[in-house]
């Protein structure tokens, strides 16, 4: 499998600060990577610089071996998809009209809705299982509907890699579980390639064949999640007093938290 | 994609035929409508013809270009900006037209000068320039690496407040007939529109419309916010600027043709969206509605009273509780 989007030297900042510090990852595609770490960390930084959200401070994020902020930004968004944290639409907008906007990046203002467009569109309602909601306005959705409405979205932009921040915050358990179901049934059946920031450890263990463990701007480890999600690192990287044991039903690691009642 | 945007837009397609139709039926010689059309197309009797061309096309014509021209400022504002609250009037651009105005008709007043191309040309440049001074410099004042809806409103405002009380300061050292003559004009006004009101206007709509309807399919992209925009490859900063001064341009042109009509901008994209059931203001849509409107104002205006009042009177009252209603309703749904 070939090396689809690439962090080489990667220096991200606000204003001072350098939250992202000399970075390399590689994506290899067809994998599903889960970008763990501690509130602050910069994983969301990372995410946001992999799809050119923010501009390198030095270093280059390359995608599909080429520097991705010296290609146009629909050339871009015909490749790559991307769902920010906690994302808003306007009242009154359907869900219909919102999955239709992922098509955008294939439209020109001479070329403005086509065939291909609405078959694109009604695939991804379908493929989220929310056809039923496409008259119905994104305000009036729950929360774990309205994730859906705007996967859908980024499925219809038809990109094969899809970066999603925190795809499942503000979601009941149930609902997390369906918003991932969803993330892997894609990787799946589509080998789309998706790198998502996560916090529940649990869940990253379980989705993600490769996780990444980020600090202070920095990875530190990364790979399959038996290898990086170990006592000793969780430690290090969440400061965090842990247990980690085989999940029963996935077989993947478990993390159980000490806390200080029970700590002996 | 859905029919009912089209239907509407079908709809006040009709609507602005049969509205322009009666305008010019009605008035010192009324008309029939067979006459009106009769002579639209070439015929009717030399009084018929001197009546509709020389004195209510014209008239009727520079009300519906420029409702038009305000409409789809609006429009193009309210979506941008993704508040019902923005419009020319609010962001700066109307009072600096006032205020380019009104610098020409006292200046030039006290020199003696009022009438001839002072006033025929030097007004509606004054009042262009000044729309678009201001509008550019509530621009240039909102941009912090890219331009945020809630910074402009707010820069807006403040811009308006110079603008305006730039103008009354102008009213109050003016001469009394310059002061009177300036308040016709600021109220917005149809009165005496000749052809030479509609061909500037014409021609500026002509460029205008086509370029903000192919860059208006980017509005749909630029709903969300910035980081989605990018993400569905929309250019946000360019797109957003390119939009904002084509509708800075609409706006002045719109106020120096016919003096700063209130609440048009204002409320006719509000209306076109809930007619046509969309999240954004519908651009075509809001064009024609924005025409039917100001030409039925202006109707309204010439034939309510003895005297024939200013289109902006009219407006004015009808848009003023409008205005009400918006503010009450974003105070209890916040909305940015």
């Amino acid at each position: 499998m070939s090396v689809r989007l690439e962090a080489s030297s990667l220096c991200v900042g606000y204003g001072e600060r350098l939250v992202v510090d000399t970075l390399d990852l590689s994506i290899v595609g067809g994998t599903v990577t889960a970008v763990i770490g501690p509130n602050g960390c910069g994983k969301s930084t990372l995410l946001r610089a992999l799809g050119r959200l923010l501009p390198a401070r030095s270093g280059a994020v390359l995608l599909d071996g080429k520097q991705i902020d010296r290609m146009s930004t629909r050339e871009v968004a015909r490749v790559l998809g991307l769902l920010p944290q906690a994302p808003s639409a306007p009242e009154g907008l359907t869900v219909a009209d919102l999955v239709a906007r992922g098509r955008h990046p294939h439209q020109s203002w001479y070329r403005q809705w086509s065939s291909d467009d609405a078959a694109a569109v009604d695939a991804a309602l379908a493929m989220t299982g929310i056809s039923d909601l496409a008259e119905r306005t994104v305000d009036e959705l729950s929360g774990g509907q309205r994730q859906r409405a705007w996967i859908s979205m980024a499925l219809a932009q038809g990109t094969d890699l899809l970066l999603l921040d925190e795809p499942t915050t503000y979601l009941d358990l149930a609902h997390q579980i369906d918003v991932l179901d969803l993330v892997q049934e894609l990787h799946a059946s589509m080998g789309r390639t998706v790198v998502m920031v996560l916090h529940d450890l649990n869940l990253a263990a379980r989705y993600a064949d490769n996780i990444v463990a980020m600090r202070d701007g920095r990875i530190v480890a990364q790979g399959a999640p038996a290898a990086v999600l170990t006592e000793s690192l969780l430690l290090d990287v969440f400061g965090l007093d842990a247990r980690v044991v085989e999940d029963p039903v996935a077989g993947t690691p478990l993390v159980v938290p000490v806390g200080s009642r029970h700590r002996a | 994609m859905r029919r009912r945007p089209l239907t509407v837009a079908a709809v006040a397609l009709v609507l602005l035929a049969v509205v322009l139709v009666v305008d010019i039926m009605i008035g010192d010689f009324p008309l029939t409508a067979a006459q009106v059309v009769d002579t639209l197309f070439g015929g009717g009797t030399r009084r018929d013809q001197f009546v509709v061309t020389e004195l209510r096309l014209p008239r009727a014509l520079t009300g519906l270009l420029v409702g038009g021209a305000l409409g789809l400022s609006g429009a193009i504002f309210q979506a941008i900006v993704r508040n019902p609250l923005a419009s020319p009037d609010i962001l700066g651009v109307t009072w600096g037209a006032g205020a380019g105005a009104v610098s020409v008709i006292t200046f030039a007043g006290s020199l003696g000068v009022v009438t001839g191309s002072a006033a025929s040309v030097g007004l509606p440049l004054a009042g262009l320039a000044g729309g678009l001074v201001a509008g550019l410099l509530v621009y240039a004042l909102a941009w912090r690496q890219g331009i945020e809806g809630f910074r402009m409103v707010l820069i807006g405002i403040g811009i308006t407040a110079v603008a305006g009380n730039f103008t009354h300061y102008l009213l109050t050292v003016g001469d009394v007939q310059d002061a009177g003559r300036a308040m016709v004009w600021l109220t917005g006004s149809l009165n005496g529109r000749g052809w030479e009101h509609v061909v500037p206007v014409a021609l500026a709509l002509t460029v205008l419309i086509p370029v903000a309807l192919i860059g208006g399919h980017v509005l749909g992209a630029l709903q969300f916010g910035d980081e989605t925009s990018r993400g569905l490859g929309v250019r946000v900063n360019l797109a957003r600027s390119f939009l904002i001064i084509v509708a800075i341009v609409l706006a002045s042109v719109a106020t120096a043709a016919a003096g700063p009509i209130a609440f048009v901008a204002l409320a006719t994209p509000q209306i076109a969206l809930r007619l046509a059931g969309t999240a954004q203001p519908p651009l075509f849509g809001s064009v024609l509605l924005g025409g039917v409107l100001v030409m039925l104002s202006d109707l309204v205006a010439r034939t309510i009273y003895r005297i024939e009042l200013p289109v902006g009177v009219v407006t004015a009252v009808l848009g003023a509780p409008y205005l009400m209603y918006l503010l009450v309703r974003s105070r209890r749904e916040a909305r940015v």
